[in-house]
């Protein structure tokens, strides 16, 4: 008995060891909560704190490079692909925690912003959580987590109609799906008796079940993930948050809550469904007779097609950022048919390129709103000779998400059909690279207009403080640079899924 | 060596340098992009005068190891058809930001960088010896294109720059797919090397003829898609005369002049050398599309009202040439495609440019607006005259050479089992006369009768700058040919024997052997001296 305690006492310290970051964060939250209620005055106080907390967090995160551990009794578990996923978080977090520093609407359309970057901290816990959630109790409490946060940011600028709508329809569509996702969950467990995704495994590799039940379990819980990566069909929620929301919240939600739902969606499938005994050329060494391959084939076809064809016909410039962020998902999607060693790591690669291209639309997006007040692509006129920087950024922003060289983009573009061709599915990689052109079309529409209309009479010039110049030029030039060069980034994404194939 | 860098990386230096001008120190931009431009040309000079044209493989090669999981590197290297080409895009560019003194008004020195980015892109299709690099360099060249003609064209601008936009990127996004494949079984089938993926364009060369038919086939097409639309054959043109008509004087004879045999050369380099098999199983389809290409553009072209769409249409008609010379696959053939691609870049570059003059003057190109220019215009006439019988393909000019080479190429194919392509892409050459001869006397000729063209000026000096650098080479290929045929003489000769050698087992010419240069390992350059002489 003694020993069991004792045998407790130490894992609950090693468990502590390795929460550091997730800990710092919560500091984060709890003092930039107490300093804004002493300092309501101040208006950038707590942002500057969550900022200092976020770049602690990331260095204690530095400091897990290469640790393997379960830890509070299986709940969570530290691996390389989970510090990826956590980094990717982390540093779009930061960003759009810069980025509100710029935002004209967040400052004069509310009361104060204390809360606004405490809920920020609050979403980011919860990703972290999910990150390395290897329990479905634990996979649904870090979804809520997240969730809750992000409904209100949503809506935080409540004096603006269409963003109290938004937050509401988030939180409806939100219920529904974790509703769908925990029952799922539930008759998984009825199933397996074991919330653990490892002991699901074992079990099912070794038990007989009873495959409609589990096909239905899988799907439901699918569902919840697909929810929170904006997958067709649980998608409508995205243009109308998306436009409803503050765009900094629009950008974090895009990026930050996509990449959660792509972590514990890779970790769920391959953890709980996956033979890990088999050779990882078969990737898809299902321990059940079901095709999970074919069904998430399916959902990315139709998520990028969905997501870009409807793009095309979009007049307000967040809203085809949502649908973008959709199509998005798809060919992540694409990354998690494949499922092996190549697949996943493309994924790694795409996001990381996705985050920089798409935070940097979004802030482009911001500081156009800030001059002009307006998300329309027809208020997009001129923009090119009254702002040439935005309009020079925007555009390679843009040829990046189309996935021309030489940007980011292209490269991980590149990866995630290569590894598609790889495992021999070329008419995946057809249809990936036919909706590319379509996308390439609503892209080009932005940038048509900024250069190409409205040049006369030209506009007013417009002028952009330094510092928002400079997180601009942070984002833009590493676009152009890692398409060139991006070695280390490679390197880096193949390290971190070892853990899953090594 | 160091030559084919400064052509290359010149240019992107010179478009870098140009955006810390001042936007309203239009002379100095101007005057130091044409100082850029000529420094290349001078470089790419050098690069001609040292190229041994003897040595059929690749010269200058270099190589640098860039991406390493995916064995891309930065392989350069040129032979005699990339020579010529790089050649006719150094001699090109400086007229053309010439002549964009009077056809740009407004944000020249955006216009100026994007001619250099332009530069860079074109000179590095040639160049690449990587699939990677290549793919690279092909899809560089799209946004520079995109925004001269969105930004400087013409009423219908945004409508022709999408067009071209999209037409090409289905092209070159499903060539992606099939160079990914490529390279990736050629990786892991043939060269069980580490990576499991090569974009070694000369080791997949080597390999290429043991690629199993059935997937030679489907890559050619994929290949062949993006090439035929950026060349473009018919069916795929129809993006070409808005494109062209939209774009600005200058575009448009870059366009003409240059990024058009970018789709020529992609099916000599990648369609014929990769997929030879492939490319004699599909030789009499593509080859029945350029014949096609040579009548259907010869006889929309006569229809126009429009000189620079006729002009337009006349491009649809004179590439089918080139591509029909390209598969009738023997040596007479190639070479001639490869004569007419830099043929067909002067004179057509020099009608666009005559073009342009009198829509300077007039701002229309309605052809029924003119009439009798050759009394105003004396000079004028004479240099439009010339361009216009070069395009004819009239002996002692230089289109003649091209046309008849792929004509004779095409008859005497051992590939193209039937005269009657021949037959039918001779009957084009008549056409051509018609149409534009037509077109010239009613611009040209007859009485000056509408006032507004009584008091037109004639060339200015610089104009004429533009025109008689181009003049000269006309007449100068147009009389003797040798001196850009016997370039590309070699390297086409091995092309042909590498097709002779699978389709009837003996190399058909005898070539000089060279120590295999090929196979680069380091960044050392190695020395591309002959080391033995077959016969």
């Amino acid at each position: 008995m003694f020993s069991v305690e004792a045998n407790f006492l130490d894992q609950l310290k090693d468990s502590i060891g390795l929460f550091l970051p997730e800990t710092v964060l919560i500091a984060t939250f709890l003092l930039s909560l107490i300093l804004d209620l002493i300092f309501r005055k101040s208006r950038t106080l707590t942002g500057i704190v969550t900022a200092i907390g976020f770049v602690v967090a990331g260095i204690c995160l530095i400091g897990q490079t290469g640790e393997t551990a379960f830890i509070f009794s299986r709940m969570l578990v530290v691996d390389p692909f989970a510090l990826f996923f956590k980094f990717v978080i982390l540093l779009s977090g930061l960003i759009v925690v810069l980025m509100s520093f710029f935002s004209k609407e967040l400052y004069e359309t509310t009361e104060g912003v204390g809360e606004y970057f405490t809920l920020i901290t609050g979403m980011t816990i919860g990703m972290f959580l999910l990150a390395s959630a290897s329990n479905l109790i634990m996979i649904y409490l870090a979804i809520e987590t997240m969730s809750i946060s992000s409904y209100i940011l949503a809506g935080y600028t409540k004096e603006i109609r269409r963003a109290s709508e938004a937050s509401l329809k988030y939180v409806i569509f939100g219920a529904v799906s974790s509703g769908i996702m925990i029952y799922g969950m539930s008759i998984l467990f009825g199933l397996t008796g074991t919330l653990n995704l490892f002991d699901i495994n074992t079990f099912l590799l070794s038990n007989e079940v009873n495959m409609v039940p589990l096909m239905l379990s899988g799907l439901m819980i699918l569902a919840g993930f697909a929810y929170k990566i904006s997958a067709v069909p649980f998608h409508f929620w995205t243009p109308d948050v998306y436009e409803g929301a503050p765009v900094t919240i629009s950008a974090l939600l895009s990026v930050a809550s996509k990449a959660a739902g792509f972590a514990v969606l890779i970790r769920f499938l391959k953890s709980a469904f996956i033979d890990p005994t088999l050779s990882s050329d078969v990737a898809w060494n299902t321990i059940s007779s079901i095709d999970w391959q074919y069904i998430i084939a399916i959902l990315a076809v139709v998520t990028m097609t969905v997501g870009n064809l409807v793009a095309v016909w979009q007049t307000n410039v967040k809203r085809l950022l949502a649908y973008s962020s959709i199509a998005h998902a798809g060919y992540l999607l694409m990354g998690v048919v494949v499922m092996n060693e190549i697949g996943i790591a493309a994924i790694l690669l795409y996001f990381f390129a996705y985050m920089i291209m798409n935070l940097g639309a979004f802030y482009v997006v911001m500081l156009i709103a800030n001059k002009t007040g307006s998300e329309e692509l027809d208020d997009y006129q001129g923009l090119g000779h009254s702002a040439p920087v935005l309009g020079v950024c925007m555009t390679i922003f843009l040829i990046s998400l189309t996935g021309l060289p030489p940007t980011f983009g292209f490269i991980g573009k590149l990866y995630i059909f290569s590894a598609v061709l790889d495992s021999g599915l070329i008419w995946l990689a057809v249809v990936g690279v036919l909706n590319s052109v379509v996308s390439l079309y609503y892209y080009a529409k932005v940038f048509r207009n900024m250069y190409f209309r409205g040049m006369d009479p030209p506009k007013e010039p417009m002028t952009f403080s330094y510092g928002s110049m400079i997180l601009l030029f942070l984002l833009a030039i590493p676009t152009v640079l890692f398409g060139v060069y991006f070695t280390p980034i490679l390197a880096w994404a193949k390290s971190s899924v070892e853990i899953f194939f090594g | 060596m160091s030559a084919l860098f400064i052509t290359l990386f010149l240019p992107l230096f010179g478009s870098l340098l140009l955006l810390f001008f001042n936007r309203r120190n239009t002379e100095l931009i101007e005057k130091t992009t044409l100082g850029i431009s000529l420094l290349t040309f001078i470089a790419s000079l050098f690069l001609f005068l040292s190229f041994d044209p003897a040595n059929p493989g690749f010269q200058f090669l270099y190589e640098a190891t860039w991406i390493e999981s995916m064995d891309a590197g930065f392989r350069i290297g040129i032979d005699g058809m990339s020579l010529l080409l790089i050649m006719l895009t150094t001699f090109l560019t400086p007229i053309v930001i010439l002549s964009s003194k009077n056809a740009i008004t407004k944000s020249r020195k955006e216009f100026y960088v994007m001619i250099l980015l332009l530069q860079f892109g074109m000179t590095g299709v040639f160049l690449s010896l990587d699939l990677f690099l290549f793919y690279i360099f092909w899809e560089l060249i799209l946004i520079p294109m995109y925004f001269i003609i969105g930004i400087w064209g013409g009423k219908n601008k945004i409508y022709a720059a999408i067009k071209f936009f999209i037409y090409t990127v289905v092209g070159s996004l499903l060539m992606l797919v099939a160079l990914v494949w490529l390279g990736h079984y050629c990786g892991t089938e043939l060269l069980h090397n580490q990576q499991g993926f090569t974009s070694n364009y000369l080791i997949i060369r080597d390999l290429a003829a043991s690629i199993p038919l059935e997937y030679q086939k489907w890559m050619f097409l994929a290949f062949a898609l993006s090439f035929c639309i950026k060349v473009p054959l018919f069916p795929f043109h129809t993006w070409l005369p808005d494109a062209h008509t939209e774009a600005p004087t200058p575009g448009s004879v870059i366009l003409a002049g240059v990024l058009l045999k970018m789709g020529t050369y992609g099916l000599i380099r990648f369609n014929l050398e990769l997929f030879p098999q492939a490319s004699m199983e599909y030789a009499s389809l593509i080859s029945w599309l350029a014949v096609t290409g040579i009548i259907y553009g010869a006889l929309v072209a006569m229809v126009q009202t429009d000189v620079k769409r006729l002009v337009a249409y006349s491009s649809v008609s004179h590439l089918g040439f080139v591509v029909l010379g390209i598969f009738s696959m023997t040596a007479e053939g190639i070479q001639g495609a490869i004569i007419q691609m830099v043929s067909h870049g002067l004179s057509t570059g020099m009608l666009f440019l005559c073009v342009g003059m009198i829509y300077e003057r007039r701002h229309t190109r309605d052809i029924d607006q003119f009439g009798g220019l050759a009394k105003v215009m004396p000079l004028f006439t004479v240099f439009f005259g010339i361009a216009m019988l070069a395009s004819v393909g009239l002996p002692g000019l230089n289109g003649f050479v091209g046309e008849f080479l792929t004509l004779l190429g095409a008859f005497n194919s051992p590939f193209l089992n039937s005269h009657a392509y021949t037959i039918v892409a001779a009957t084009g050459v008549i056409f051509a006369a018609v149409y534009l001869l037509w077109m010239f006397q009613r611009v040209m000729f007859g009485a000056n009768e509408n006032p507004a063209n009584h008091n037109l000026s004639d060339v200015t000096k610089r104009e004429t700058w533009m025109l008689v650098p181009i003049v000269v080479f006309i007449v100068w290929i147009g009389i003797y040919p040798n001196t850009f045929l016997k370039v590309s003489e070699n390297s086409t000769r091995a092309l042909v024997n590498k097709l002779h050698v699978i389709k009837f087992g003996t190399p058909k010419f005898t070539l000089p052997v060279y120590k295999d240069d090929q196979l680069l390992q380091d960044d050392l350059i190695k020395p591309t001296e002959p080391i033995e002489t077959v016969r």
